[in-house]
Order: C-alpha cells, then sequence, then structure tokens
C-alpha cells in the first residue's frame, strides 16, 4: 500500500504521510496528539452546563427561571456542540495520517446517538469524546460499555424510560420496560440483525438492564429500585438483574460473541474498503478479533489484507470527510478552521454539511449514516457539494494555482481529463471549485 | 429551518429510526400514458405506525385491558367496533362519503426481529420473508415501473432530503432539495460534464442536479400562515404533488416519519395523525372532485405495535398494523376481518395478528386502478405473492 493509497482510503487524503500499514499501526497506538492539541468536551466538561440548562428547563416548568435565563442557558450548551464539529475538523486537517480520527468516526457512527432536548444537545459529542476516542486503540468491550453506560446513549434510546414492571418503583407507579436499548444493543451494536436471538432475549436484556438510571444532577447510575426481579436468560445465558456487574456481564459476553466480531469486520471494511468487502478481508479480521475485541489487531489484518492496497476509488467520501480532506489539500491551518466565531463556522461548515445530507450529529437514526456511494452522490448532494468547492475556499485565504492545488490533492491520482478541465477553468475559484467537485476527489 | 427542527425535538417525538429524522417528508412522482387515469398515493409511514391508536378497535372488551393509558378516549365511532383517533376528525366527511377505508390487521410478510430498518426495506422491497430484507434493494414501485411498457425517460423525481428506496432501482429517480442553490458559469458547466463524463455515479447525478436548478420548485403559497408550524412544511409538496397529479402523473409517494411512539404516545403519535390528516384533506382539496374520485390514496406502515402499553406510556415494536385508504376510487368501510385481542389470539402473545398480507391490498390496487396483469404483479412487482380476490379496496 503506497503511503499516497494509504492516506486517501484510511485518512482523510494527501498530503499523505510517510510509511505504509506499519508506520500508519504505529501512529495509532502512540500518543494522541489530536486530542492533546485540539482538547474536546466530555461529560466532566459539559456536565455544568448541561446541569444548570437542564435546571433552567425544570425552573421555567415549575414557573422559578425565567425564559430568557433558560434560552441563554440553552444556548451555551448548543455553543458547545457546534464548537465540537470544528474541533473534529481541526483534528482532521492536523492530523499526520487520520487514521485515528477516521476510526473515530466510524465509532461515533456505530454508536451513534442524536439529542432530543435542547438541554442535551452537548452530550452526543461528550459520548464520543468519552468512550469512542479512548478506546478505538483498545477493546471493543471497554468501548462498548463505555458507551452504553454514558448517559448520551442512555437517554437517546429511552432506557431511563425503562422501568422493571415488578420493581419496586414500577409497581407502585405502574411503569414497565421500554426495548428500545435492548434491541439496538443487539441489533446494532454487537451481534447484528442475522444473529440468532429473539424477541424473548430482546426482552430479556431489557430486564437485565432496568436498572439503569441517568440524569443530569446525579449522572448515571444503578437503581435497585427500578430493577426488575431476575434472573434474566440472554441468548442462553443467565444473568441477575439486580446489579450494575450483571449488566457489564451482558455487555461483555455481546462483545465477545462470534458473531459480533463478524458483523463489526465486515461493517469496518465496508467502511473503509468496500461496500461489497472480499469475504477473505472480513474473515482475517473476525480472526484478530480475540476475545475483548482486540481493535488494533482488527485494523492491522484490514491494512495489510491487498484489497487495502488496490487503486481508490470504490467508495465516495462522506461530507464531513470531503469536507476536512479539502481543508487540508487546501492547506488551511487548524487554528484557521478553530478560531472562525460561531456563525461562520456555521455557514462555512455545519450549513454546507446539512445541505450535503450530513448535518453534524443528526443522522437521523441509530443506525447512522450511509455506507452507499448513491445515498451521498444524487443531485442535491453533488450540488451542494459544488456549491462549496467553489464558493467556499476563497474564504480561507488567498486561493492556490488550480493545478498546483490538483498536484497536491491527487498526486498519481489525478487523471488526465480533469488535469486539462482544471487548466482551462476560466478563474482561479473555477479551477479549486473543479478539482474539489471532481470524482477523483470525491472518491476513495 | 433549525428552530422548527429543534422546536419538534424538544416536544420529544421518538429516537428509534427515521422516525427521529429531522427531515420528515419526502414525495416520489411517476408519469406514464399507459397506465389511464387514475392515480395512486402511496404514504409511507416510517417508524411503525400504531393502527390500534389510529383505527381504536373500542369495542373489544380487550382494548381497555391492554391499554389503560391510551384508552383513556374512545375517539369518533365509526361503527360499533372501530373509532377513529380524535385527531383524525377531518376525515369522518370522507367516512361518511363512503371513500374511506381501514385494514385493520394487516403487515407485511415481515417477522419477529421488528427492526425498523429491515421492516422498511421489506416494506418497499414488496418481498416475502423468502427472500431476506436487504437482499433485494430496489422498491416495489420502481419494478412496477420498469415492467410498464411506453415510459417516458424522465418521468420521476423526489423532493426532500430523505431518501426514498421505494422509486430506488434501475428507473431513473432523482433526489432534490428545493434549498440547494448550484450557480455556475457557462464555462464551469461544460468543464463540470467534461469531468464527470467518464464516471456514471456523477454524470447522473450532476446532470440532474443541472437540469433540476434550472427547473424550479414552487414557493410557499402564502396560505402557510393560517396553519401550525408543525404541519406547514407538507403543504408545498402536497400542493406540488397535487399539481402534477392533475397533469401526466399518476403514482405519487409520500414518507411520512414521526411514528416510533416508544413513549408517551398519547401525546407523540398527535403530530404524525395531524400531519397525515392534513395531506389527505389538501390532497383531496388540491386534486378537486374529478381527479379525487380517480384516486387512491394508500397509507402504509413497516409493522405494528405492542397491543399492550409499555411501561412509559408508550408502545414497543409489534406486528400487525393499520391500512389506510382514501379517495374517490376507494370503497369505504373496514376490510379484512379482526383477529381480537384475547392474549391467544395474538401474534407472539405480545402483537396484533395480521389476518392479510399488506402486499395483496397495495397489488389489489394496482391492478384496479392501472389494468397491470396479476402474473406481472405476482412474478416481478411482488415476487412470491399469491394475490386473492378478498383484498380489493376499489369501488
Amino acid at each position: 500500500m503506497t503511503p499516497e493509497i494509504a492516506a486517501i482510503r484510511f485518512g482523510f487524503g494527501l498530503p499523505a504521510a510517510a510509511g505504509g500499514p506499519g508506520e500508519m499501526l504505529d501512529r495509532l497506538t502512540g500518543r494522541d496528539s489530536g486530542a492533546a492539541t485540539f482538547p474536546g468536551a466530555g461529560l466532566a466538561d459539559i456536565r455544568a452546563d448541561w446541569r444548570a440548562a437542564s435546571a433552567a428547563r425544570d425552573g421555567v416548568r415549575a414557573g422559578s427561571t425565567s425564559r430568557t435565563d433558560y434560552r441563554a442557558a440553552v444556548r451555551l450548551v448548543q455553543a458547545g456542540a457546534a464548537r465540537a464539529v470544528q474541533v473534529d475538523l481541526a483534528r482532521a486537517v492536523a492530523a499526520e495520517d487520520g487514521f485515528r480520527d477516521r476510526l473515530v468516526r466510524f465509532w461515533a457512527d456505530h454508536f451513534t446517538t442524536e439529542s432530543r432536548f435542547l438541554v442535551d444537545a452537548a452530550l452526543p459529542a461528550a459520548l464520543v469524546e468519552d468512550a469512542i476516542r479512548p478506546h478505538v486503540a483498545g477493546r471493543f468491550s471497554d468501548m462498548l460499555q463505555a458507551a452504553t453506560l454514558h448517559p448520551a446513549m442512555l437517554i437517546y434510546l429511552d432506557q431511563v424510560r425503562s422501568v422493571g414492571p415488578a420493581s419496586a418503583f414500577g409497581r407502585r407507579r405502574g411503569l414497565g420496560l421500554n426495548e428500545n436499548l435492548a434491541r439496538e444493543l443487539m441489533e446494532l451494536h454487537t451481534v447484528g440483525v442475522g444473529a440468532g436471538y429473539r424477541q424473548a432475549d430482546i426482552r430479556a436484556a431489557a430486564e437485565v438492564l432496568a436498572g439503569l438510571r441517568a440524569d443530569a444532577e446525579a449522572g448515571v447510575r444503578f437503581d435497585g429500585d427500578w430493577a426488575e426481579p431476575g434472573p434474566a436468560t440472554v441468548m442462553g445465558r443467565v444473568y441477575s438483574t439486580d446489579n450494575l456487574r450483571a449488566i457489564k456481564d451482558l455487555l461483555g459476553d455481546l462483545a465477545t460473541h462470534e458473531d459480533t466480531a463478524r458483523h463489526i469486520s465486515r461493517k469496518l471494511a465496508v467502511h473503509f474498503v468496500a461496500d461489497d468487502p472480499p469475504a477473505d478481508l472480513v474473515a482475517a479480521m473476525a480472526d484478530a478479533w480475540g476475545r475483548w475485541g482486540n481493535l488494533p489487531a482488527v485494523c492491522r489484518a484490514m491494512l495489510e489484507h491487498p484489497a487495502a492496497a488496490a487503486p481508490p476509488g470504490a467508495k465516495v467520501r462522506q461530507p464531513f470527510d470531503f469536507m476536512a480532506a479539502a481543508l487540508r489539500a487546501l492547506a488551511v491551518p487548524a487554528e484557521a478552521v478553530l478560531s472562525l466565531g460561531r456563525g461562520r463556522a456555521r455557514r462555512a461548515f455545519i450549513l454546507p454539511l446539512r445541505a450535503m445530507g450530513q448535518e453534524p450529529f443528526r443522522p437521523g437514526g441509530p443506525d447512522g449514516w450511509e455506507e452507499e456511494a448513491g445515498a451521498w452522490i444524487n443531485p442535491q448532494g453533488l450540488a451542494a457539494r459544488i456549491s462549496w468547492a467553489m464558493a467556499a475556499p476563497a474564504g480561507f485565504g488567498p486561493l492556490p494555482d488550480p493545478r498546483d492545488l490538483l498536484a497536491r490533492a491527487l498526486g498519481p491520482h489525478a487523471d488526465d481529463r480533469l488535469a486539462w478541465a482544471v487548466a482551462a477553468a476560466e478563474s482561479r475559484a473555477e479551477g479549486v471549485g473543479l478539482v474539489l467537485s471532481s470524482p477523483a476527489f470525491n472518491r476513495r | 429551518m433549525p428552530t422548527r427542527r429543534l422546536f419538534l425535538q424538544s416536544l420529544g417525538l421518538g429516537a428509534c429510526s427515521a422516525a427521529a429524522h429531522p427531515l420528515l417528508l419526502s414525495v416520489t412522482l411517476a408519469a406514464s400514458p399507459t397506465l389511464g387515469e387514475n392515480r395512486l398515493v402511496v404514504v409511507i409511514l416510517r417508524g411503525a405506525m400504531d393502527g390500534m391508536d389510529l383505527l381504536r378497535p373500542v369495542g373489544d372488551p380487550m382494548w381497555r385491558h391492554w391499554r389503560p393509558g391510551l384508552a383513556a378516549d374512545d375517539g369518533l365511532p365509526l361503527d360499533g367496533m372501530f373509532a377513529l383517533h380524535p385527531d383524525l376528525a377531518a376525515l369522518m366527511p370522507l367516512w361518511q362519503a363512503g371513500s374511506l377505508a381501514f385494514v385493520p390487521a394487516t403487515s407485511t410478510p415481515y417477522r419477529d426481529k421488528r427492526s425498523h430498518f429491515d421492516g422498511q426495506d421489506m416494506l418497499e422491497a414488496g418481498t416475502g420473508m423468502d427472500v431476506g430484507p436487504g437482499a433485494v434493494r430496489d422498491g416495489w414501485l420502481n419494478r412496477m415501473l420498469q415492467a410498464v411498457p411506453g415510459l417516458q425517460g424522465e418521468t420521476a423525481f423526489a423532493l426532500g432530503r430523505d431518501a426514498q428506496p421505494l422509486l430506488d432501482g434501475g428507473f431513473p429517480a432523482r433526489l432534490w432539495t428545493p434549498d440547494v442553490a448550484l450557480d455556475l458559469s457557462a464555462q464551469g458547466r461544460l468543464l463540470l460534464d467534461h469531468i464527470y463524463h467518464d464516471d456514471p455515479l456523477f454524470r447522473e447525478a450532476g446532470t440532474q442536479a443541472m437540469e433540476l436548478a434550472e427547473l424550479g420548485i414552487p414557493e410557499d403559497d402564502g396560505m402557510a400562515g393560517a396553519t401550525p408550524g408543525r404541519l406547514r412544511d407538507i403543504d408545498p409538496l402536497v400542493d406540488f404533488a397535487a399539481g402534477r397529479l392533475r397533469e401526466a402523473t399518476r403514482i405519487a409517494a409520500f414518507s411520512l416519519s414521526g411514528w416510533d411512539t416508544h413513549r408517551a404516545q398519547a401525546s407523540a403519535i398527535r403530530q404524525g395523525l395531524q400531519r397525515l390528516t392534513r395531506l389527505v384533506t389538501r390532497m383531496e382539496a388540491q386534486l378537486g372532485p374529478d381527479i379525487w374520485g380517480r384516486t387512491m390514496l394508500l397509507a402504509v406502515t413497516e409493522f405494528g405495535r405492542t397491543v399492550a402499553e409499555n411501561g412509559s406510556g408508550g408502545t414497543d415494536h409489534g406486528t400487525g398494523s393499520a391500512l389506510l385508504a382514501a379517495g374517490g376510487a376507494v370503497k369505504g368501510g373496514i376490510h379484512g376481518g379482526w383477529p381480537g385481542l384475547e392474549e391467544a389470539a395474538l401474534y407472539d402473545r405480545r402483537d396484533l395478528m395480521p389476518l392479510t398480507d399488506l402486499r395483496d391490498w397495495t397489488a389489489g390496487a394496482l391492478e384496479g386502478l392501472f389494468g397491470l396483469d396479476r402474473a406481472l404483479l405476482e412474478g416481478r412487482v411482488f415476487p412470491g405473492l399469491s394475490m386473492t380476490a378478498a383484498a380489493r379496496l376499489l369501488r
């Protein structure tokens, strides 16, 4: 695999970092300079704002807080969410090879959350900081546990509304289970919909999870008053239902299940290599899974497979990745991305991403973003990419010579047809726009 | 419009699928001179619509038992057995005119896993369980259009950011959002054509983007001010589709999300019902009596919800649900039978038992409205379906 192919397929495009799969893996298992240089906001950072906004909402309901104060508190958490997009772009632009950040995006999508209430707006980004980023070069089982037990997930998939019907609280208030998290945990996050679980397993998993609670004031905790009396049998294994340990055991068993290894290996291969990946690639990755989901080993199996070294172009860059690759090719400094004010960042990044079909933190469902090229390259999505490519680069500084940009952005992967068109453009802006609108630049 | 979107979220819509998608509506249109004069409007209710709340089986003694909270209101009586949800009150004149029909307990052949994503795939693919979910990528509507001879090349397109697999496949379909501008110099456009020339995906999307940018989309007609904001976004799309249906278009397919009512269903389902009601009544008004008289509107969902309320005043994923049909071409009434709500009568002892195959009703509509051949419907449009004479909703 050439450094250019590695950068295009596994990173945010050129310029490429030196070396092959070995160097890429060394950087992945080494220090996370992106997090160190451009700190994000985890739960600990947003906790005070989240708590204040939640309290303000309750205050408005009780008549003790003014709407003005509530709106100010909400604006603060929303600013945190918008800021996360700039941080993500800055990290992608500054990254040596971008593989870590691409993996973060993959896993953030795998464990998709959205905020349904204004006061929770900063939670999805916090889940990525807390539960995804620290584990992309670690164990899947750790990531699964951190993501499942994060307030963003417990709120998004209604776990906070699920109460054991025979629990003390459930009996007193006539409440019961909500299966949403239990279902997606199995269908999407671990064994996959093709696995051999049944409705009764989902019900039982919901019973194991019933004691979980989460809110801004007290965080995540297990409440025995909410727990369904056990035990419960999930996919042939018996769990108690009255403690957090049993929930972690369930998550551990799901993480080590062979269906999980296959499901996730295939999903990674589909995301990075091809919509229909070679069977031996998926098998090699699943074999590397190990007991707890050894993610660097799975990544190594992917990077070292011959399919990883094939000429790029089988996949289409998703809008965020397209934008990050463009900023990288244009040599926009990460600091410039980060220092844009909120209004400008909204016009430069967030609204165009929405027009391209990928509004940040709004994938539209727990199954996350689409993988197929046709989901992104449709008339409106492509029109939005072209519009941004033609107009936005001028906002980041003097435009480069389009021919130089072509060489920098695509290197040996620029084709003659594109080189001819770029040279024939009637303005710098259109020449730059053509490079960034080209099939070669939008594929990977 | 970010404010509206965030307002919707603060109402607590379900988050469990496309149901939470901020872009709640899209429409697909298709025209052909060979389809005749009748019209079909399909409304896909994404997120698993609770048929037992839309069409309440108030005459079933077990209804109150399973749904103590959701049964607080009897709704608007239709016959001794069923009543309409109060938010569908505007449809009562259609019922009285014999232009409103329901199938209370029906379903696609999808069973057991109760995944929205697989269920919607199967609903739109129109296949049976012998063909696994996701294995057939193109939708039944698309297969029908490919099978009908004499189609013009560019007769279908979709609006809205929500992808519409119903029309995926070999037939030319287009996706467009009214709010993306594409402003290029003539030279820039030629050069784009040049660089897209060798890549079919980019060539097709790029050409259509430039054509649609010139075609334009109708603006809000100014009547929207009189309606609640959350319903307003339906109107331009319905009006646009109705305008096309008055002309050469014969099929329109809408996608309406917001049905995944895992909690607080009594309030969470209301917006979906109000939007559906508005879609039906506005479509009737915009089409006018002549066209409406030749129209069937068919609202279908991927599967139903649990018969019993869950612990949070909502319902979880189930199996059987209701189908709604409206229009001058429709034979009003309740069709297809009722399985009862005794525990032993439920599917898996938890869900409403589907008595009929949803595809049968749809295939019957295509046969009756457009004269499509049964062998073609059973062989190519809905592979594996055996059509029955009973599943007919046409006058």
